[in-house]
C-alpha cells in the first residue's frame, strides 16, 4: 500500500467552525483517514509540523504567532488551502479592520463591560496583533481556497476526494457559498 | 501679466443656468481658498441642484476644496519630467522652510502645499501652481524667496514678475507655425478669406487635405465637421479642447499664448462651415494665467466685428466664444467627459455611440477638436490643400508639434512633417546617451533604442505630441510608478476595472519599487493589466496600464532586478503592521517584531 | 416584411430589435448574460463591467452595446468568464463584504454572480476601507460598506422617484456614494420605504429594517439555483430577497 498522505491543520484567526465541520464529513471520516494521515492539528494535538503534502488553514492573520504558523505552513507543505471565510477574505474578525487597534484594545480592556482592573495586556509571552486581520493569501501562496463560514462537511469532502484523485477540483452549485 | 486680476476676471455666469455650476464653483474657490457650506446651500437653492449634488462636483476636480486651503496654496507639479528636474528635493525644501507637511494646511492657515498631475511646464520645469498661477524654472534659490514671500505675506500681485514669466519655447518652425509667423494680432482680412468658401467648399479642402486630428486619436476632421453639420439640430456647438492634461504636453500652452487669434480663426471656420452659433473653450485649469490673454483676445475680435454678431459684415453669421475652466481632472481631456464638465458636471465620460458629434453639449452636434487642429483648419483653409500636402505621408499629412522634454539639451515646442524618425528628432534637440523615449504621454509608448527609427505618425508611432526623453542614467521603473500613481489618481471612478485596477497597479509597481516584490506580483501585473485593457468603459481605464504593459514587454529587466529571489511576498509590510501593537502594548524587544 | 435580424451568442441564435442592446435582446430571449449594474428598467450604464462579452472580437458591456446583424458573441468562453471573475474579485477587495454577517446574504447578486463564475476567492489584496453603517434612518439602514456603486439608487431615486437622494462623490477608487440630505444621514432625507430605489440594491448596502435572517439557509433566493435561473434579485418580490 502506498504511503498514506500528511495532511497538517491549523486555526488561527477563526472560531475552530471550519474544523467542526471537517468533523462533519461524519462517517466519511473512516474512508478519509484510509486515505491519509494526519500530522500537526488540533485534532490529534501534534503540536509540531512536518514534512506534509497538505496543509489546511483555518482563520485569518490577526497576529505575530498566526504569521509564524502560517509560514511554517507554507514551508513545510506541498499543498496549502485556505478554509473557510477568515482565511479566504479575513472573515468576522476583520470587521475590526474598521478600528484602529487602540480603539479595538481599549474598547475591550479599559472600557469593556465588566472590565474591573483596566490594563491592556502587555506580557512578553502574548503575540502582537496585526494593525489589521488578513486574509492567508496576503502573506503566503495559497494553492486552494474552499469559502464558506463554515464550508459544508460535504464540500471539504468533495475538494479532499477530488485533490487526492488527482482530478480537476469543482463543486455541485449548493457546495459553494461564502456565507 | 497681474496675478492679482485673475480672480476679478473669471466670468460671472447668470444665475439659473445649471450648466454654469463648475465655473461658480472655480470663481468661489478662488475668492474663498475653499466653497463654504453656504456657497454650496445658495448654489443649491439659485440653480436647482441637489447640495449632495454639488460637493460630488467639488469632490471630483481636484482644484476645488470644501475645506479651506493655505492663503497661498501651493501645488508642485508632479509629472516624472518634474522629478528629474529634482522637484521632490524642492518640495522637501520649502515645506521644511515653511513647517508645513505635504497635503496640509499650516496651523495659521498661511499656507497648503501639495502636489498635481502635470502642469505642463515641462520644458521649463521644475513647476509648481501658487494659488493655480504658474512659476516655473525652480530651483533652491526661487523656492528660498518664494518661502520668504510667503512667510512675508506678500500679495501675489507684488511677487517677482519674472517668476510667472512663461517662455514660448518654440525649438523647430515647420509650415504650420512658419506661416503664422508673421501674422500677429486681429486680422479681418484673413477671417474675410476663410469664410469666403462655401462649407462645403471647406470640407472638401480639408478632405482633400487629409486633416486628422491632432489630439492624438487621428479622426478625419473633415467627416466630423461634415457629421455635425448633417445632423438635425436646433443648435449647434464647437468646443475647443484646450484640457491638455496629457504628461509631457504643452504645445497647446504655446499655442494658446501666441496664436490665440488663429485658434479662434478656425473656430470660427468651424462655426460658419457647420452653422453654429456658439463655442467655448475648455481650458486646463493649470492655465489659468492665460485666461486674461484669450479674454482680451475674444473682446478685441468682438470689437473688431470678427465674432460675436454679423461676424465679418456677414449679416445672420454670429458666432460667439465662452472659455470654461477645468479645476484639475485629467479625464476631461477625454471629449465626452469635457463636455459633461463643460456642462459644469463631474467629468464622467458618457457611453459611445452616441458620439458628441451627433449628441455632444446640451446633446445637440457638437465638434471638439483640440487646439492645433483647429489653428491647422484654418491654415489650410488659407494655404490650400496642397501646401499642407506637401509635408507628412500618405496617410499622415502635414506636421505635427512635439512637445519635448526630459534628458536633452534643448527641450521646446518642435514642428515635424509626419514621418520623422525618432532617431531625427533625438539628434535635433541634443539627446544623448538615450535609453528610451515615452512617446503619447502617461498612456503612450515606451519606445527603446533599437526602435529608434519608426516615426511620427498615424500609421506608426501617434501622438498628440508629448515626447519625453529617458537617458541611460535614469530608472525606468520611476516613469511607470509615476505613471501609475498618475492614473490611479486620475480615474474617473465609474467602472470596476479602472476605479479598482488603478489602484491595484499603483500598489503593486510600489512594492516592486521598494524591492518587496516576488516572481508572482510580475504575473499580478500582467493579470490586472489584461483586465483593465478589456474591460474598462472607456480609453482612460483601457490605456492606463500601458506604462506597466510597454516596459514589461520593452525593458524587463527594470522588473527583474527588482523581485526578491521567492517567489511569493506578502502584500504588505508584516512588521511595520506589529508598530501599532508595539506602541500600545509598549513591548519593543526582539520578541515584538517579525524577521521578514 | 422585413427578414428578422438575428445574432449569435455562443451558439444561440438571437432575434433582436431595432435599437436593441445585446443584452435587451438576450433577456428576451431567455439567455443569461452575467450583471450587476443593469436593470432593464433602467437606462443602461455599463459601469459594473460584469456583462463583458466579446463581439466579433471586441470587448463590450452587453448592457450598452446595441446589437447588430450577423454579430457573434461570446458570452461563455473560459477567457470571458476569466474576466467576470477577475472583475468580481476586484469588486470583492474593495469593499468591506463579509458575507457571514449580512442578512442579505443568499439573496445577494454580487454573491451569485460570483458563485456563477466560480469565483473561491477574492484574489487580490483587499482594500479594507473604511467605511461606516447609516442606521439613521427609521425604516432603512445604508451599509456603504457593501455599496459596489452600480447607481441603482441613484438612477431609481433620481427618475423613478423624482427624488434625487443618493449621488456619488470623490473619484478613482475614493468615488462613494452620498445622501443629499443636510447632515448627509439617511434619517434627514426624504427616502420612504415604499420608494424604487429602496427596491433595486444588488447587495446588501441598501436594506429595510425590522426584518433579517426570516428565510432559513437553504430556502434564500439564490441557495439551491444559480443567478443565471433565479434572475436579479430586485426582480423579485421583496419577501424573497431577505435570508
Amino acid at each position: 500500500m502506498a504511503d498514506k498522505i500528511k495532511v497538517a491543520t491549523a486555526s488561527l484567526c477563526g472560531c475552530f467552525g471550519c474544523h467542526m465541520s471537517i468533523l462533519d464529513i461524519d462517517e466519511k471520516l473512516f474512508d478519509l483517514v484510509e486515505l491519509v494521515e494526519f500530522d500537526r492539528s488540533p485534532i490529534n494535538d501534534i503540536k509540531t509540523i512536518g514534512k506534509c503534502d497538505i496543509g489546511i488553514i483555518e482563520g485569518g492573520v490577526a497576529n505575530s504567532e498566526n504569521v509564524e504558523v502560517l509560514r511554517e505552513f507554507r514551508e513545510h507543505c506541498d499543498i496549502l488551502i485556505a478554509l473557510g471565510a477568515c482565511a479566504v477574505n479575513g472573515g468576522i474578525p476583520a470587521m475590526r479592520n474598521q478600528n484602529t487597534l487602540q480603539e479595538c484594545l481599549e474598547t475591550a480592556y479599559i472600557h469593556g463591560i465588566g472590565v474591573d482592573q483596566p490594563c491592556i495586556p502587555n506580557d512578553p509571552e502574548i503575540p502582537l496583533l496585526l494593525d489589521k486581520v488578513h486574509p492567508i493569501h496576503e502573506i503566503v501562496k495559497v494553492d486552494h481556497f474552499l469559502p464558506g463560514c463554515p464550508p459544508s462537511g460535504a464540500t471539504i469532502w468533495t475538494f479532499l476526494t477530488e485533490l487526492i484523485e488527482n482530478k480537476p477540483i469543482s463543486f455541485p452549485y449548493e457546495q459553494i457559498h461564502y456565507d | 501679466m497681474d496675478p492679482g486680476k485673475i480672480t476679478s476676471s473669471i466670468q460671472l455666469p447668470g444665475p439659473g443656468d445649471s450648466t454654469l455650476l463648475l465655473q461658480h464653483l472655480v470663481r468661489i474657490q478662488a475668492e474663498f481658498n475653499y466653497i463654504p457650506d453656504k456657497a454650496v446651500a445658495d448654489l443649491s437653492s439659485s440653480l436647482g441642484i441637489p447640495a449632495a449634488e454639488i460637493r460630488g462636483v467639488i469632490d471630483f476636480y481636484s482644484f476645488l476644496h470644501l475645506t479651506p486651503r493655505g492663503k497661498y496654496d501651493i501645488l508642485f507639479s508632479d509629472s516624472i519630467t518634474d522629478h528629474m528636474l529634482g522637484s521632490r528635493e524642492l518640495i522637501t525644501d520649502l515645506t521644511e522652510k515653511l513647517g508645513v507637511t505635504v497635503g496640509e494646511v499650516r496651523g495659521d492657515g498661511r499656507v497648503s502645499v501639495d502636489t498635481t498631475s502635470c502642469t505642463g511646464m515641462c520644458e521649463q520645469g521644475p513647476a509648481l501652481l501658487v494659488n493655480r498661477l504658474a512659476i516655473n524654472h525652480l530651483d533652491q534659490q526661487r523656492i528660498e524667496q518664494i518661502a520668504r514671500l510667503i512667510e512675508e505675506d506678500v500679495d501675489l500681485a507684488d511677487w517677482p514678475k519674472e517668476f510667472f514669466q512663461i517662455d514660448d519655447s518654440i525649438q523647430r518652425q515647420d509650415i504650420l507655425l512658419s506661416s503664422m509667423a508673421s501674422a500677429t494680432g486681429a486680422s479681418p482680412d484673413t477671417l474675410t478669406t476663410l469664410l469666403s468658401p462655401e462649407p462645403d467648399n471647406v470640407l472638401d479642402i480639408l478632405q482633400d487635405a487629409g486633416l486628422r486630428g491632432r489630439g492624438g486619436a487621428g479622426f478625419m476632421t473633415a467627416i466630423k465637421w461634415r457629421s455635425c453639420r448633417d445632423t438635425a439640430a436646433e443648435q449647434r456647438y464647437v468646443v475647443c479642447n484646450a484640457d491638455e492634461g496629457e504628461p509631457g504636453t504643452f504645445k497647446d500652452r504655446v499655442l494658446l499664448q501666441r496664436y490665440a487669434h488663429q485658434l479662434i480663426e478656425g473656430m470660427t471656420l468651424c462655426a460658419h462651415t457647420i452653422n453654429a452659433s456658439k463655442g467655448y473653450i475648455y481650458l486646463r485649469g493649470e492655465y489659468l494665467y492665460l485666461l486674461e490673454h484669450l479674454q482680451a483676445v475674444l473682446q478685441e475680435r468682438r470689437d473688431l466685428g470678427l465674432l460675436a454678431n454679423n461676424i465679418s459684415g456677414k449679416a445672420g453669421f454670429d458666432f460667439d466664444i465662452d472659455i470654461h475652466l477645468g479645476a484639475g481632472a485629467y479625464i476631461c481631456g477625454e471629449e465626452s467627459a469635457l463636455i459633461e464638465s463643460l456642462e459644469g458636471k463631474r467629468g464622467i465620460p458618457r457611453k459611445r455611440p452616441p458620439f458628441p458629434v451627433t449628441h455632444g453639449y446640451k446633446n445637440q452636434p457638437t465638434v471638439v477638436n483640440n487646439v492645433e487642429t483647429f489653428i491647422a483648419a484654418s491654415q489650410i483653409i488659407l494655404h490650400g490643400a496642397e501646401w499642407f500636402k506637401g509635408a507628412g505621408t500618405e496617410q499622415s499629412s502635414g506636421t505635427k508639434l512635439l512637445s519635448i522634454s526630459g534628458d536633452c539639451e534643448r527641450p521646446g515646442i518642435y514642428e515635424y512633417a509626419f514621418g520623422t524618425s525618432i532617431r531625427q528628432v533625438l539628434g535635433d534637440c541634443g539627446a544623448h546617451d538615450t535609453l528610451a523615449v515615452q512617446i503619447a504621454g502617461a498612456a503612450g509608448v515606451t519606445i527603446p533604442s533599437e526602435q529608434f527609427d519608426r516615426s511620427i505618425a498615424f500609421e506608426d508611432i501617434s501622438t498628440g505630441g508629448s515626447f519625453i526623453i529617458f537617458n541611460s542614467d535614469r530608472n525606468l521603473l520611476d516613469m511607470v510608478q509615476n505613471f501609475t500613481h498618475f492614473f490611479a489618481h486620475e480615474s474617473c471612478g465609474f467602472c470596476t476595472p479602472c476605479r479598482v485596477g488603478s489602484s491595484l497597479l499603483k500598489d503593486l509597481i510600489d512594492k516592486l519599487h521598494a524591492g518587496h516584490a516576488g516572481h508572482y506580483d510580475i504575473n499580478e501585473l500582467n493579470r490586472i493589466t489584461i483586465i483593465m485593457r478589456d474591460t474598462s468603459f472607456c480609453g482612460l481605464g483601457a490605456t492606463a496600464p500601458n506604462p506597466v504593459i510597454q516596459t514589461l514587454t520593452n525593458f524587463p529587466e527594470i522588473y527583474e532586478r527588482q523581485v526578491q529571489h521567492t517567489d511569493y511576498e506578502p502584500a504588505f509590510d508584516l512588521d511595520a503592521a506589529l508598530e501599532e501593537a508595539r506602541q500600545v502594548t509598549h513591548c519593543f524587544g526582539p520578541e515584538a517584531h517579525i524577521k521578514s | 416584411m422585413p427578414e428578422q435580424q438575428t445574432f449569435k451568442l455562443d451558439s444561440k441564435t438571437i432575434p433582436f430589435r431595432d435599437g436593441d442592446t445585446i443584452m435587451d435582446a438576450a433577456l428576451r430571449a431567455g439567455e443569461y448574460i452575467p450583471h450587476l449594474c443593469h436593470n432593464p428598467e433602467f437606462t443602461p450604464h455599463g459601469s459594473c463591467r460584469v456583462c463583458v462579452v466579446s463581439a466579433n472580437g471586441r470587448h463590450v458591456s452587453a448592457c450598452t452595446q446595441q446589437a447588430m446583424n450577423d454579430m457573434e458573441v461570446d458570452n461563455r468562453s473560459d477567457a470571458i468568464m476569466d474576466k467576470r471573475r477577475n472583475l468580481l474579485q476586484m469588486l470583492f477587495v474593495e469593499g468591506n463584504h463579509v458575507c457571514p454577517g449580512c442578512e442579505k446574504s443568499g439573496a445577494c447578486q454580487l454573491q451569485a454572480v460570483a458563485y456563477y463564475t466560480n469565483m473561491l476567492s477574492p484574489h487580490y489584496t483587499h482594500f479594507f476601507p473604511k467605511r461606516s453603517v447609516d442606521a439613521s434612518h427609521a425604516d432603512i439602514a445604508i451599509d456603504f460598506n457593501r455599496c459596489i456603486l452600480c447607481e441603482l439608487c441613484v438612477r431609481a431615486s433620481r427618475d423613478v422617484d423624482r427624488k434625487n437622494i443618493f449621488s456619488i462623490s470623490g473619484r478613482g477608487i475614493k468615488a462613494r456614494l452620498v445622501i443629499n440630505s443636510d447632515t448627509g444621514k439617511l434619517g434627514d432625507s426624504d427616502l420612504t420605504a415604499t420608494d424604487k430605489a429602496v427596491h433595486v440594491c444588488p447587495v446588501g448596502a441598501i436594506l429595510p429594517k425590522h426584518r433579517g435572517y426570516d428565510k432559513p439557509i437553504g430556502e434564500r433566493l439564490y441557495d439551491r439555483q444559480p443567478v443565471s435561473q433565479v434572475g436579479d434579485v430586485a426582480a423579485h418580490d421583496e419577501d424573497d430577497n431577505h435570508g
